[in-house]
């Protein structure tokens, strides 16, 4: 039965994982994860999940119990922040290349130092070259789906990736609002049962997990795993439109909002997208052609489509809550412009926004869009909004 | 390497599908000291083949008889627990009868160890 509730985005999170009552939990707390392995850990106490919840003593052991546990074909999800991520690292990569279908979700937050505590894409942009399929939640609503949505599409066989939602910490993970859930039986069908290839379990089947693989075959092993994220696509997409005619609620690679006729469009992903869209409501009230692109897959990177998208626009802002440290600018930006390369006309310029939690009001998303009307910014390197100077 | 497979043709993710094929891989070539038993010394403990992480011990009728030295890496592990000191490691270098000796090899060559034989003995 669907019921509506006041969640926060770590609740919705960990409602969903209840839902999901994965095999195998192993997880180490960090904020802002903290409340979400707090409220799961608490389903495990009262017996309301079935699950093995390993309580470990660093995320490098949470990312390496999670890798074995999923090699021995049950199913896994952890979740983590900012230095808990850094910790995983070796693992993470790990974790895609034995094609693992673990998800984790990443509460988004500012990758030290100096040490904060607060939200940036810092974490998760840092891994997305990891081999980790990677979708970006805009509030808790989204965080609740696509917790869902990345089971299916980790386990599918087409795939076999990890997956890792991410949501804004605090902003998100902190914040109450209405989340839509569908009913307990519902969730489990739509997520169906684990059908592990291999498990290390199997006495009849051995299989060995990890050996040398050296010039002979890594080179073909990535080639599998480029692969397998290319077919993600597709299955993204399925999965989307699948949980969308059971609920109600579609999803695909990203959220285009009045950006059909728009001449001047912002780029973002995660809560920034909210704002962004209020704005541009009010500025297409006073008149002016301007629209958001809200990216929610950003690995595998839905190039062609978004150059269907939004290649009209006579100028896009790609805003980065990241800095690259390139000397250029954040980490989306290169990959829209890569992506138009061949669309042609707009003008792209990046911003880098909201670093170790600095707050994007209306204001500073009306200054983009002035910006971009104006012809003000700078397309040689990125505008750092809301620095001061 | 003898049939190189396309990404197509082979399981995902590096698995391997198959038991033992550990000893299709010949690894004594990786060895720089070579462990050699006195068997008038040795007392058949067995020790020696319980701790071998390679399991390059051979042992028959519960004896230990030697070394298969296509696949030992020459770690000492043998001779540190040997009770009586019947093992010493010496360079590969000087081993008798040549770093080809009993599955050892240089240049690309790979040799099975024999059947049995082992590479113990006395040493000289
Ligand atoms: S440990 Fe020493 S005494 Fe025991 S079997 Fe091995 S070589 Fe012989
Ligand atoms: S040297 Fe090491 S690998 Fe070789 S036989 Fe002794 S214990 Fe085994």
């Amino acid at each position: 039965m669907k019921r509506t509730l006041a969640l926060t985005g770590n609740e919705s999170a960990a409602e969903a994982m209840r839902q999901i009552n994965p095999d195998v939990v192993a997880a180490y707390p960090i904020t802002p994860q903290t409340e979400l392995m707090h409220a799961f850990t608490q389903l495990v106490a009262d017996g309301a999940v079935k699950t093995e919840m390993i309580l470990v003593e660093s995320e490098h052991s949470a990312m390496s119990a999670c890798v074995g546990a999923a090699a021995a074909g049950v199913r896994v999800m952890t979740a983590t922040s900012a230095n808990g991520l850094a910790l995983m690292w070796e693992i993470v990569y790990i974790a895609a290349s034995l094609r693992l279908p673990l998800v984790m979700a990443v509460v988004n937050r500012a990758l030290s130092g100096p040490i904060n505590i607060h939200c940036d894409h810092s974490d998760s942009m840092g891994c997305r070259d990891s081999g980790w399929i990677q979708l970006y939640g805009e509030n808790p609503q989204e965080v609740y789906d696509n917790m869902l949505q990345a089971v299916r599409i980790a386990e599918h066989p087409d795939v076999l990736l990890p997956v890792m939602p991410t949501y804004d910490g605090f902003i998100i993970s902190h914040t109450l609002e209405r989340v839509d859930v569908i009913g307990d039986d519902e969730a489990s069908a739509f997520v169906g049962e684990p059908k592990p290839r291999f498990s290390l379990l199997d006495i009849d089947r051995p299989v060995t997990y990890g050996p040398l693989d050296l010039q002979d075959y890594y080179f073909e092993h990535k080639k599998q795993q480029a692969e397998a994220m290319k077919r993600a696509k597709e299955v993204v997409r399925e999965v989307g439109e699948e949980y969308g005619a059971r609920t109600g609620r579609a999803y695909g690679f990203f959220d285009a909002y009045r950006t059909e006729d728009a001449e001047q469009i912002i780029l973002c992903l995660g809560s920034a997208a909210g704002t962004a869209k209020a704005v541009a409501d009010e500025l297409r009230d006073g008149g002016r052609k301007v629209g958001v692109l809200k990216l929610r897959m950003f690995r595998p990177f839905p190039a062609e489509e978004l150059a269907r998208a939004i290649g009209h626009a006579r100028s896009i802002a790609v805003l980065d809550r990241a800095e690259g440290f390139n000397g250029v600018g954040g980490p989306v930006c290169p990959e829209v412009k890569a992506a138009l390369y061949k669309a042609g006309g707009a003008d792209v310029f990046n911003y880098v926004y909201g670093l170790g939690g600095r707050d994007l009001g209306p204001d500073l998303i009306r200054s983009v869009f002035d910006d971009l009307e104006a012809g003000r910014a700078d397309p040689r390197e990125a505008i750092h909004l809301g620095v001061r100077s | 390497m003898a049939e190189e497979r396309g990404w197509r043709e082979i399981p995902i993710g590096g698995l391997i599908l198959e038991a033992g094929n550990a000893e299709r891989y010949v690894t004594g070539g990786w060895r720089t000291y070579r462990p050699q038993v006195d068997k008038d010394v040795c007392i058949d403990c067995l020790q020696c083949w319980l701790l071998c992480p390679d399991m390059c011990i051979n042992v028959e009728d519960g004896r230990m008889t030697g070394y298969d030295y296509a696949h030992c890496k020459g770690c000492g592990i043998c001779e540190r627990i040997c009770p009586v000191h019947a093992i010493r490691m010496i360079l590969e270098s000087e081993a008798p009868g040549g770093a080809d000796e009993g599955g050892c090899w240089r240049s690309g060559k790979k040799r099975a160890p024999k059947k049995g034989a082992g590479g113990g003995g006395r040493t000289a």
